[in-house]
Formats: C-alpha cells, sequence, structure tokens
C-alpha cells in the first residue's frame, strides 16, 4: 500500500512580513514615545516642537501601521481572540502600568500642569494655526485625545469591518471628536468667539447652563453667543428628549459625545473588564442619579442666587459648584474615567458617573422606542454578550430568556449584537405597546436580577 | 399525574442546559425541594461556549449564566458528586464522595460524550473528543506543543474544533466521510459554500475519507493517523468529532431499560416509576414518523425539560417539539435553520434560493411543489426573526403567502444590506401569475396582528 505523507501547507512566508511590518510600527511607536519624553523634560536642549510633535507624528504613523497589520488578517469572528490571555487586555501587568501613567498623566494635567510645558510648548505651532493663540494644557489635552479617538477609530473600523452599523457609528464619533469638539471650538477662538462645544449638552457640560456662562456667552459673543445659548438649552431640554425616544440613548452616547467616542476607539480592547455582578449594579444606581441630582441642584442654586443677586444663599452655590467641578469633573471623568481603562474597563465614568448618561437612562427606560431584541428561543447562553457589554450589562440573563434587553445604561453601542455566535440580538425602534414582552418561544424566569 | 408536592425530593443528575432548565420551570410553580447533581462542575455552564474560553474570548466565570446568589435564592440545591449507582428499589443515589442521596423522583438530564468507534489507537494520549469541560481541560494540555492536528469527523464539534486549533496556530487536517462538509445535514449548494469557507481559513479537508488507525510513538502518544485510502498524516493532537453517545454507563443495574439512550415514552418516562429521562441521554421508544429518536441539540434539552416541568406540575402533556430549529457558526459564517430542509431533495421538493457573489451568505426557502407549502428555510450569514418563520411553519403557510411577509422576517442589524429582493425577484419569475402586495407589512404590524409575543413582562 503506498503511503503518501501529506506535509500542511506552510504559510511562513506571507506571514514573516506581516510580522515584519509590526515591528517596523513598533519600532515608530517607540521613536515617537521617546520624541515626547524628550520634549518633556529636554526641551532646554532641543526643540521640544521637533522632538514632541514630530515625535506624536511618528506615534500616530506607528500606531496605524501596527494596527493595520495587526488587525486586517484576523477574520471577524478571530478579532476578539486572546483578550483574556494577553496582559495587557486581562489585567496584567501592562495594563496596570498603562493605567497609572494614564492616571498619572491626568493627575499632571488637572493639578501640575506646568510639569508638561516642554510638551504644551510642542503644540505651539498647532495651537497658533488652529486658534491663532498660545499652547495651552487643554489644548495639548485635546490634541491627545482627537488623536487616541482617531487612531483608534481606525482601529475599531477594522475590527468590525463586516458591520455596517459600526461602521458608521464609529465614523460618526470621530467626525464629531475632530469637528465639534477639536476644529470648531478652536476656529472660535481664532475669529475671537467664545470657545464652545456643540456636542457637548447640560448637565454633562453641567457649567453651560450656569448663569456664569450664559452671562459671558450673551454678553461676549452677540449674536453668535446667543445661539450658542439657545442651541444648548434646545438640545438639553428638547432635542435630547425627542431623539432619545426616536433612537434611544445611543443617538448621543455612542455615537456623538466624546467621552463616548473616546470609549468606543481606545477603550474598545477594554470592554470586557467592566464588572457585571449585580453588586456593581447597585453601585451604579447609588452613585450616578445623586449626581444628577447634585448637577440640577446646584443648577438652580446659581440661578436663584443669580435672580436674587447673591442674597439668598450667599457662597453657598458657587462652592456648589466648585465641589461638582473639582470631584465629578476632575477626578471622575478624567482621572478614574480614563486612567482606570485597563483595569475597569472603558466606560467607567459613563456608567457610575455621567449626569448626562443617567438624564437619557432615565428616559430610554421610560420614553423610548428602543430596545434590544432577543431572536426567539435562539439563545445558547455562552455570554460573549455579556462579556462584551462596556456597560456591564448582563445582557445574557435576558437574551436566554428571550426578552428584550430595555436598560436605562444601554449606550446602544451594538457590540452584544457583534459578538453574538448566533445572530440572536438586534437593536431597533418599536412601538412602546408591548416594548417589554419577550418572545413566546421560550419560558422565562419570574426573579428579577434589578434589586 | 398529580403535581409534585412541597415535601418530596426532586433530584436531577446533570446540570447542563436540560437539567438546569427542568429545576427553573418546576420552581417557578412549587417549593419542593430540588436537589441538582454534577459531577463536572458545580455550577452550571454554557457548554456551547466551551471554545471562547479556549480562544481566550471569555474565562470560564464568563460562561456561567447563572451566580452562586441565583441558585441560593431559588433554593436549588447543588452538589458537586459523581453519581455511582441508582437504586431505584429503595430510590437512592449512591455518590461517590457524598452519602446516599434519597429521591422521589429523579430525572435523568446526564447528556452524552464523543462516541468512538474502534479504532487502533484511540486510547493514545492527544487523542480526544469535546463535550464536557473535563475534555476542555484535557485539550488545553494535549494541544500545548501540538504543530499539526487532526480531526476526524464533519460535523458542528468538528469546526468547532478547528476553529478553537487555528486560534493557536496549529495546522489542522479534517477527514471528512461526505462529498462535502456536514453534507448529511445541509444541501449540497449550502454544504459547498461552507465547505470553501472552512478551506479559505486554513484548514485541510480531506473529502471522503475516515480514519484507518491511529499511530503512538514510543511514550504512547499519537504521532501520526493513517487514512482508509492509506495516506500518513503526521500530527500531535487527534481530535474525534463523530457524534455523541448518551452517558448511561452508571446505569447498568439500576434496572431502567436502555437501548443506546434511557428508553421513554412522549412524556419522558422511563422503565421506572418516578424515573424520568431527557435531553442527549434519553431516546424515545416511538418517535413520531420522520422524527429523530434522539434529540441531541442545547435546545432540544431546554424543550425536553420545560415539556417533562408541565407533567411534573401536574400539566400532562406528551412532548410536541413543533418546527425544527437549529443554529450554528462555521468561523465567521453564521447559520439558522427552520423548519425541516433535508440534505437530499426529492421530486416533490423545490426551492428558492440565492447567495451572493463572494458566497458568503445564503437563503433558501424550501417547498413542496405541488401544494406550494412552505417546509423549511436555511440561511448563512443572514438572519431571520425566529418568532416569524415558527409562526409561518406552524400556521402551514404556503411560499405565496410567506412572499407578502418577506421582508418583516430581517433581523440583520440596521443599515445592512437586505437580499430579500434577489429572492422576491425569483419568486415572481417563477409565479409570473402572483401579484405583488400593494404594501409589506412591517414586522412590528405582523408581531401584533398574530400575537408573537409573550404575556410577561417581567423585566
Amino acid at each position: 500500500m503506498p503511503t503518501t505523507v501529506i506535509s500542511h501547507q506552510a504559510e511562513a512566508p506571507v506571514k514573516e512580513s506581516h510580522h515584519a511590518l509590526k515591528v517596523a510600527g513598533l519600532l515608530l511607536i517607540s521613536i515617537g514615545l521617546l520624541g515626547i519624553l524628550v520634549a518633556s523634560v529636554g526641551a532646554d536642549y532641543i526643540s521640544p516642537v521637533l522632538t514632541g510633535l514630530g515625535g506624536t507624528l511618528v506615534l500616530t504613523m506607528g500606531a496605524l501601521l501596527y494596527i493595520w497589520q495587526s488587525r486586517q488578517y484576523k477574520s471577524p469572528a478571530e478579532q476578539n481572540q486572546g483578550m483574556w490571555q494577553r496582559q495587557a487586555t486581562s489585567r496584567g501587568a501592562s495594563a496596570w502600568v498603562i493605567g497609572f501613567v494614564l492616571t498619572g498623566f491626568y493627575v499632571l494635567l488637572y493639578w501640575f500642569p506646568d510639569t508638561l510645558q516642554g510638551l504644551i510648548q510642542a503644540m505651539e505651532p498647532l495651537s497658533q494655526w488652529l486658534r491663532n493663540r498660545p499652547s495651552d494644557q487643554w489644548f495639548l489635552y485635546g490634541t491627545f485625545y482627537t488623536l487616541a479617538v482617531l487612531v483608534m477609530g481606525v482601529y475599531a473600523l477594522l475590527k468590525y469591518r463586516t458591520s455596517r452599523y459600526h461602521i458608521i457609528r464609529t465614523l460618526s464619533v470621530m467626525f464629531f471628536q475632530l469637528g465639534f469638539a477639536f476644529l470648531l471650538p478652536g476656529l472660535l477662538l481664532l475669529f475671537n468667539k467664545p470657545e464652545y462645544y456643540f456636542s457637548y449638552f447640560w448637565p454633562l457640560k453641567y457649567d453651560y447652563l450656569f448663569p456664569g456662562t450664559v452671562d459671558y456667552l450673551i454678553r461676549d459673543g452677540a449674536a453668535l453667543g446667543v445661539f450658542m445659548v439657545f442651541w444648548g438649552a434646545v438640545f438639553s431640554f428638547l432635542a435630547t428628549p425627542v431623539l432619545t425616544y426616536f433612537y434611544g440613548k445611543r443617538w448621543y452616547c455612542s455615537w456623538v459625545c466624546g467621552c463616548g467616542g473616546l470609549a468606543e476607539t481606545a477603550g474598545d480592547p477594554y470592554r470586557h473588564l467592566s464588572d457585571k455582578s449585580r453588586k456593581a449594579w447597585r453601585w451604579e444606581v447609588a452613585i450616578i442619579y445623586p449626581i444628577l441630582g447634585f448637577v440640577i441642584l446646584t443648577t438652580l442654586f446659581l440661578w436663584i442666587n443669580s435672580w436674587s443677586e447673591g442674597r439668598l444663599l450667599g457662597n453657598l452655590s458657587g462652592g456648589f459648584a466648585q465641589t461638582y467641578g473639582f470631584f465629578i469633573g476632575a477626578m471622575f471623568s478624567g482621572v478614574i474615567g480614563v486612567g482606570f481603562y485597563p483595569l475597569m474597563g472603558n466606560r467607567v465614568w459613563c456608567r457610575f458617573g455621567c449626569p448626562m448618561a443617567a438624564y437619557l437612562g432615565l428616559l430610554q427606560k421610560y420614553f423610548s422606542r428602543f430596545r434590544i431584541t432577543t431572536n426567539g428561543g435562539q439563545c445558547i447562553s455562552c455570554g460573549n454578550c455579556s462579556t462584551y457589554c462596556e456597560m456591564g450589562i448582563d445582557v445574557r440573563w435576558y437574551a436566554q430568556q428571550g426578552k428584550p434587553i430595555i436598560r436605562a445604561s444601554c449606550v446602544g453601542c451594538g457590540i452584544c449584537a457583534h459578538v453574538c455566535p448566533r445572530g440572536v440580538l438586534k437593536l431597533e425602534n418599536g412601538p412602546q405597546e408591548n416594548r417589554y414582552a419577550g418572545s413566546p418561544l421560550i419560558r422565562r424566569d419570574d426573579l428579577r436580577i434589578l434589586s | 399525574m398529580d403535581k409534585i408536592s412541597e415535601n418530596e425530593h426532586l433530584v436531577i443528575i446533570g446540570n447542563g442546559i436540560a437539567g438546569v432548565t427542568l429545576a427553573q420551570r418546576v420552581r417557578q410553580q412549587s417549593d419542593c425541594r430540588i436537589t441538582l447533581v454534577s459531577a463536572e462542575s458545580r455550577l452550571h455552564f454554557s457548554r456551547t461556549a466551551l471554545m471562547y474560553v479556549y480562544m481566550g474570548h471569555m474565562r470560564f466565570q464568563d460562561i456561567v449564566p447563572y451566580a452562586d446568589w441565583y441558585w441560593q435564592e431559588k433554593k436549588i440545591e447543588l452538589v458537586h458528586d459523581y453519581v455511582e449507582r441508582v437504586k431505584t428499589s429503595e430510590k437512592r443515589l449512591v455518590l461517590r464522595d457524598g452519602g446516599p442521596l434519597p429521591y422521589d423522583k429523579l430525572v435523568l438530564a446526564t447528556g452524552s460524550r464523543a462516541s468512538y468507534y474502534d479504532w487502533p489507537g484511540q486510547t493514545l494520549k492527544g487523542v480526544q473528543g469535546l463535550v464536557s469541560l473535563q475534555d476542555l481541560e484535557l485539550m488545553e494540555a494535549n494541544t500545548a506543543c501540538t504543530q499539526q492536528a487532526v480531526i476526524v469527523g464533519g460535523g458542528l464539534i468538528g469546526v468547532e474544533m478547528a476553529e478553537m486549533l487555528r486560534s493557536r496556530g496549529i495546522a489542522v487536517t479534517m477527514l471528512i466521510r461526505d462529498k462535502l462538509y456536514w453534507h448529511n445535514v445541509l444541501p449540497a449548494e449550502e454544504a459547498q459554500l461552507v465547505t470553501n469557507h472552512i478551506r479559505q481559513h486554513g484548514i485541510e479537508l480531506l473529502l471522503q475519507e475516515e480514519l484507518q488507525e491511529i499511530l503512538a510513538d514510543d511514550s504512547g502518544r499519537v504521532r501520526a493517523i493513517r487514512t482508509r485510502r492509506g495516506q500518513e498524516l503526521t500530527c500531535q493532537f487527534v481530535g474525534i468529532t463523530t457524534g455523541v453517545k448518551p452517558n448511561v454507563d452508571f446505569l447498568k443495574d439500576a434496572g431502567i431499560a436502555i437501548d443506546r439512550g434511557i428508553l421513554v415514552n412522549e412524556f419522558f418516562e422511563t422503565s421506572q416509576t418516578d424515573v424520568y429521562a431527557i435531553s442527549d441521554c434519553a431516546q424515545f421508544r416511538n418517535s413520531a414518523p420522520g422524527q429523530p429518536m434522539m434529540e441531541q441539540l442545547w435546545y432540544t434539552g431546554r424543550l425536553h425539560a420545560e415539556a417533562l416541568a408541565a407533567t411534573l406540575l401536574g400539566n400532562r402533556k406528551p412532548y410536541q417539539r413543533g418546527p425544527w430549529f437549529n443554529s450554528a457558526k462555521f468561523f465567521d459564517i453564521e447559520y439558522q435553520t427552520y423548519g425541516t430542509v433535508p440534505a437530499q431533495f426529492t421530486e416533490q421538493h423545490a426551492s428558492l434560493y440565492w447567495q451572493n457573489e463572494a458566497a458568503t451568505k445564503a437563503i433558501r426557502l424550501l417547498y413542496d411543489k405541488e401544494t406550494a407549502k412552505l417546509l423549511g428555510i436555511n440561511l448563512l450569514g443572514i438572519r431571520y426573526r425566529h418568532d416569524l418563520c415558527h409562526h409561518w411553519l406552524q400556521q402551514g403557510y404556503t411560499l405565496h403567502r410567506v412572499v407578502q411577509e418577506l421582508p418583516a422576517v430581517n433581523f440583520d442589524p440596521e443599515f445592512f444590506q437586505r437580499y430579500e429582493e434577489e429572492l422576491l425577484r425569483q419568486y415572481y419569475t417563477r409565479f409570473p401569475e402572483q401579484q405583488p402586495p400593494v404594501k409589506h407589512s412591517s414586522w412590528w404590524d405582523l408581531r401584533k396582528q398574530f400575537g408573537l409575543f409573550s404575556n410577561s413582562t417581567s423585566c
């Protein structure tokens, strides 16, 4: 009997060229990081513009090359392979280092901006070109933030390239960050208008409806300032309920918002780290709604104080506003919200802290057509949906009982539906009538998890 | 039969989807004592998700659907032990570690394991199936130094195993008895599409080929296999995925009638009073014509459990499965099926079939040539609404009625391209006398019209 030995086809040559390009990407990333380091400590010896801005450029190119090489050869179903096996995405040593560095950066940015002088100077030409004024720490932050959304936006586009929903949604957050949260505020300054972010609204941008801001916009911005106040008020009180009624919270949280934009792009590799336990949910409601209440109270106090010209409440309301700004605006949204990405997941701020998310969530739960439908009795309880829910929702709990998922915290990112190996979930808008009713093809549990 | 009473003890052996669903449904309407016994794992986990743990998408704790608090709140006792014997005369179980466990009603939901066909060398190190948690742990150990693997069998577990091994860069060859992958279930077009897709993922498929023997190295580990046609393939791992057989060995002296599985009637009653068997380990004595003797799917496990729960709760009704459905995933391509689409068609069968140019998506509507009655639907890379497909099949829709509601059935995500028009074009060419409706109803209209939702609103 003739015996043939089949040798397995070697894919080595192709693999090696991928590998070489990956290493080239990593080399560029390292050079870029070194440049940024030199800019921040060695500004006296060499121009920080060259090292800092140049380093940022090289870092961007390297990151894009690396991302391109590491994502495009993975098929859609392979994209989450090794998430819980790699150090960086499973709270390993490198995740802690990244977490500490990010947190440290926020501490320096908020409380010791002088230490970042070299880097701030590095952004000077860009700041002059865009805004016609000197760079400061917030411009530095805005530049890094926007770059992170754009570069990691490419990552998300490649990772979810077979889904039109994710392509359009990712392009949307990239567009709003670059256009509405970076270029437009810069251009406003260039034309000596008040800096204004058209994609942020009260109660997230809580001071936009504070009497001081309103007063300043109307006084300094003339007609444009009046429009800004009008725009902000309309979005907070009219457009938000209407859009949320038709599309759910997602129109803002995973399509427009800058915090959401960062979470959906730079934060995407960390989405599975969110805590799904019932205890986490209890913390969530115990923190986020009081914060919303706090913003509403602060705003009310400030207006009462303003109308009464300080006679009624005196300094108390100003203290309220300062307290909020420090603990929530700085500590929570920045330091913990982004710094802890690699440890607690990418939506810590959105889930536990954001007053806008709380407001949108209440609307979504009670006055919306949005829901995630479960397809009959098709769920196999595998857990991919719950694992990759960045908001820590136990999606599987509902899916395995054929129930629709209607949760205040759901930001409608749609990843649960994407990672489901049986295509069981669909984000959709439908009539409110029978919105909570499940599939008739499966018996369900009477136990409530939200209690 | 009377409803199980409060002071009775319901013992369920096996905490897979069948055992767990049974415990949950009985608990919903009864305060009887319920104990779940499992040797495999203390907590119920999703068997279908084992592959994702190996590939690093999830950790083991992520594939556990119900945490400890759930079982405590539900007052369902969990026993992590192996049942050595069932003493039906004394109504108690003999456990390996714990003391004897008495029962009033016993449900056997012990599942199945890989079946082997007496191949020489099948007990060598590096040869295994993939059903249980222990199989996964073994596979983790067995593949630590594996560069080449051979998978025997062209079914759903086979392709899962292939995907797992590829995720670790292991070269995989599959031996498939048929002319195409899963051609004993899929019609030729679908089977061809999936076969090509698997090959695109770097899997070598040896079609119409079977395992002859497994060859050992000096240490008693697999070093190669030889096929029927005499090819020798070097490999350090052999995956056996040629089907499963019921776990019934421990029942030898229990006085329960067994053939391949535990013999049951349409109420899941075994030959012993107060002993029932469901899911993979059960075998119907008189299965309905055209229906299988054994149903070994996740979904049927759950359906068996729901039916038996009704019986135990005093609502004795025979098991009627309703229209068949199943789903799977072949690397990137999702598969759904509703109703009955056989692999081989007869003269009575006709179908509308469409697939895209890239051969990654396909739709088949199979109908009876004479009556135009819808028989089944196959979908690759496209999602349809289970509730509506079930309704069509249950109500005996003709193809003509189906077509009227076709656009409402799509379940793909928002912004995805829709392909129903291609099918409709085919349909109106084949049936030129049929008129398109003035307006297609939306899913929400049909859902309301047919009442396709539960009355439960607990969320």
